[in-house]
C-alpha cells in the first residue's frame, strides 16, 4: 500500500509538541516554526513519576520555577497571538492540586508581565482515600500487575493520591473555549489527544500520535533539539521535527513505542488500549514520517489508574570514602561488621524495637548500583564511597542512628586487626538529614462510570 | 571475535516502565546480528532470570525483527523509590547482560 501524503484536509489536526517535559527547555523559534506550519494546539506535558515519590508524597515540583516561567513565557504569547489555545498536563510533576496551583500562578504572572488575558480552565485530579474508600468496597478498584488487591489501609497511608485522567476532561475544556489548560495528572498522551478527538479523528492513529511525541523531539534523530509537530487525519499521522537540522526516520519512529513502555505494541489508556503491531511507518522524505494502520480497541469498562505515595520514614546518611587496599580487599567483611553492631547494640542503645529502623551501606565504586546483580563483585574495588543510610520513623531517630553509628565508619578495623583505621569522611556535620521519606504504593485502577467522575473542573481568567 | 551483547549490540538502554517495571532495549547494527541474538540465550527468560535472580514467569521478551531490537520487561526487584532501591531511573540496570555471550550462527545453519 502507498502511503497518503500528509494532509493538507483542514479537518486534520496539527498538534506542536515543544519538549517532553515543561521545564525542560527548547529553542523559541520552535514555537514560531510549529505556528507557521499550522498548528492547531500547543501540548507540553509537565509531569510523570520517573523522578521518584518524593514529589507526589509532598506534592511539589521536581523542575525549577525559572525554568518553567521561562518555557510558558516562549509559549503563552505566540498560542494567545496565534488564536490557539495550550494544554499543560500533569502540572507540577505529579499532577496533584497544589501542582495545579503552581502552574497557574506561573501562568498568572507572565499573562498580566506580557499583557494578555487567558480564559483558564484548571482540571484538578487529586484524590482522597475517604471518597476512593466507597469505591474498593464496592468492588470498584482492581490491581494492575504486579501488584496485589488494595487495602483500605493502603490508601489511608497515601500522603497523596492522584488519577490519570483520559483526555475527556481536556477536551471538554477545549469545547468550553479555553485558551490554557492547566490539568492535573493525566496520560501523557491525553493532552496531545484531546482536540483531535474532539474533532472527530479516529482513536488509533490519535493515540499512535500522542505516544510517538509525548516526550517531545525523542522520536527524532537529534533529542537535544525542538520538539516535533503532528499532523492527525482521517487514516494515520505524519510526525515531523520542529528544528532544521533534525530528521524523523521510519525507525526513530518506530523505536519511540519501546520507550519507557513494558509491551512495545499495546498502550493501555482510560477508555482502551492501542495497538501497534500492524501499524506501518514509511518515510515521506528525509525528515517526516507518515504512520498507518493504528488501532484502537475500546474496553468494556473505563478505567482510571490511580497513583499514590505514602511516608515510609526519615532518612539520615553520612558519605565517607575508602581508599586502603587491605580494607577493600575484605570490602564485604568490613560493611557486615559495621551493620552487624549496629543490629547488636544500637536497640538497646537507642531504645529502638528492630522492626522501627533500617540500615544499610551502598558501596559506590564496587556494587551500589547493581547491588546482588553486580557481575563483577569478587574483584576489589581501586575507591569506594560509603554511603550509609539510616531509615527510621522520625528524623530524630534516623540521625541518632546515624551518630551511633559516626564511630563505626570513621574507625571501624578488620577482624584480627590491632591498629585503629580512620576514613575519609566527606564533611562535618558527618550527618545529613534527607527528611522524609515516600514510597509508590498503588498500582490499581477505578472503574468509572463517566470519563469525568474523579476530576473537577474550574474555569477562571487571567491576566488583564 | 565478538560474542557479548555488549559487543555486538549497537545500543543498550534501561528505564522504569512506571515504578514497578523495568524495561530493557536492546539494539542491533543489522538484520543477522538481530537474528543470532534473537535465538540465543539474550532472548530466553532463563538468563534473564538467573542475572537478576528473578522470577521467570514475570519476565515478558519481545522481539521486533523490524527495528532488529529485543526488548526485555519485568516487574522491579525493588519498587522506584523504595528505600532499598538504587537507581532512581533504572538507567543502569541494563549492564547484568552485556556479557551474555551470543553465539555464532555459523554452525547452525548447515544446509
Amino acid at each position: 500500500m502507498t502511503p497518503s501524503q500528509p494532509s493538507t484536509s483542514p479537518d486534520a489536526v496539527r498538534v506542536l509538541v515543544p519538549v517532553g517535559m515543561l521545564g525542560g527547555g527548547f529553542p523559541p523559534a520552535t514555537i514560531d516554526r510549529g505556528i507557521a506550519l499550522g498548528a492547531d494546539i500547543i501540548a507540553v506535558d509537565g509531569g510523570s513519576t520517573d523522578s521518584g515519590p518524593h514529589y507526589l508524597g509532598t506534592a511539589t515540583a521536581k523542575t525549577a520555577r525559572g525554568a518553567v516561567a521561562r518555557d510558558l513565557r516562549n509559549i503563552l504569547f505566540a498560542a494567545k497571538t496565534a488564536g490557539i489555545p495550550v494544554v499543560v498536563g500533569s502540572c507540577g510533576t505529579s499532577g496533584t492540586d497544589a501542582g495545579v496551583e503552581w502552574v497557574h500562578d506561573i501562568a498568572a504572572e507572565i499573562a498580566a508581565e506580557v499583557g494578555i488575558v487567558l480564559e483558564v480552565s484548571r482540571i484538578y485530579s487529586e484524590q482522597s482515600a475517604s471518597q476512593l474508600e466507597p469505591l474498593l468496597v464496592a468492588g470498584r478498584i482492581r490491581p494492575l500487575a504486579p501488584a496485589r488487591p488494595l487495602t483500605a489501609e493502603t490508601l489511608r497511608s497515601c500522603r497523596h493520591i492522584v488519577g490519570l485522567m483520559g483526555h475527556e476532561p481536556i477536551a471538554d475544556a477545549l469545547a468550553g473555549g479555553a485558551d490554557l489548560v492547566l490539568s492535573g495528572r493525566a496520560t501523557d498522551t491525553a493532552l496531545i489527544a484531546a482536540l483531535p478527538l474532539l474533532r472527530g479523528l479516529p482513536a488509533g492513529p490519535t493515540w499512535h500520535a500522542a505516544k510517538i511525541a509525548e516526550c517531545g523531539g525523542l522520536c527524532t534523530t537529534n533529542p537535544r533539539t525542538g520538539g516535533v509537530l503532528l499532523t492527525i487525519d482521517d487514516l494515520g499521522f505524519t510526525v515531523e521535527p520542529l528544528d532544521a537540522d533534525s530528521a524523523c526516520t521510519p525507525t526513530s519512529v518506530a523505536a519511540h513505542m519501546m520507550y519507557e513502555n513494558a509491551d512495545p505494541f499495546r498502550m493501555r489508556e482510560p477508555a482502551g488500549t492501542l495497538d501497534t503491531r500492524d501499524a506501518t511507518y514509511t518515510a515521506i522524505d528525509d525528515r517526516r514520517v507518515r504512520v498507518e494502520g493504528s488501532r484502537f480497541e475500546p474496553a468494556d469498562v473505563y478505567t482510571i489508574k490511580l497513583e499514590g505515595s505514602a511516608a515510609v520514614g526519615y532518612q539520615t546518611i553520612i558519605i565517607s570514602g575508602i581508599r586502603d587496599p587491605d580494607i577493600l580487599a575484605h570490602i564485604d567483611e568490613w560493611c557486615d561488621r559495621i551493620i552487624n553492631h549496629i543490629d547488636q547494640n544500637a536497640p538497646e542503645t537507642l531504645g529502638l524495637a528492630a522492626a522501627d529502623y533500617d540500615v544499610q551501606i551502598r558501596r559506590y565504586g564496587h556494587d551500589a548500583v547493581l547491588g546482588a546483580a553486580e557481575p563483577e563483585a569478587d574483584r576489589p574495588p581501586r575507591e569506594v564511597g560509603i554511603v550509609f543510610i539510616a531509615t527510621a520513623t522520625d528524623q530524630a531517630t534516623a540521625t541518632q542512628l546515624a551518630k551511633f553509628a559516626n564511630p563505626f565508619l570513621l574507625h571501624a578495623p578488620l577482624e584480627g586487626q590491632h591498629t585503629l583505621p580512620s576514613f575519609a569522611f566527606l564533611g562535618s556535620p558527618a550527618e545529613i538529614e534527607r527528611g522524609p521519606i515516600h514510597q509508590f504504593v498503588l498500582q490499581h485502577a477505578v472503574d468509572v462510570t463517566t470519563p469525568q467522575e474523579l476530576f473537577r473542573t474550574v474555569d477562571t481568567k487571567v491576566g488583564q | 571475535m565478538k560474542t557479548t551483547v555488549g559487543e555486538l549490540a549497537s545500543h543498550v538502554r534501561s528505564k522504569n516502565a512506571g515504578p514497578f517495571w523495568i524495561t530493557i532495549d536492546l539494539f542491533f547494527p543489522d538484520t543477522d546480528t538481530y537474528r543470532r541474538a534473537s535465538t540465543s540465550p539474550i532472548a530466553d527468560t532463563a538468563t534473564i532470570a538467573a542475572r537478576y535472580s528473578i522470577d521467570p514467569a514475570g519476565i515478558r521478551i519481545f522481539l521486533l525483527p523490524d527495528l532488529a531490537a529485543i526488548k526485555i520487561s519485568f516487574p522491579r526487584p525493588t519498587h522506584q523509590g523504595s528505600i532499598h532501591d538504587r537507581d532512581m531511573h533504572a538507567g543502569q540496570q541494563y549492564v547484568p547482560l552485556l556479557d551474555v555471550e551470543i553465539p555464532s550462527g555459523v554452525n547452525k545453519q548447515q544446509h
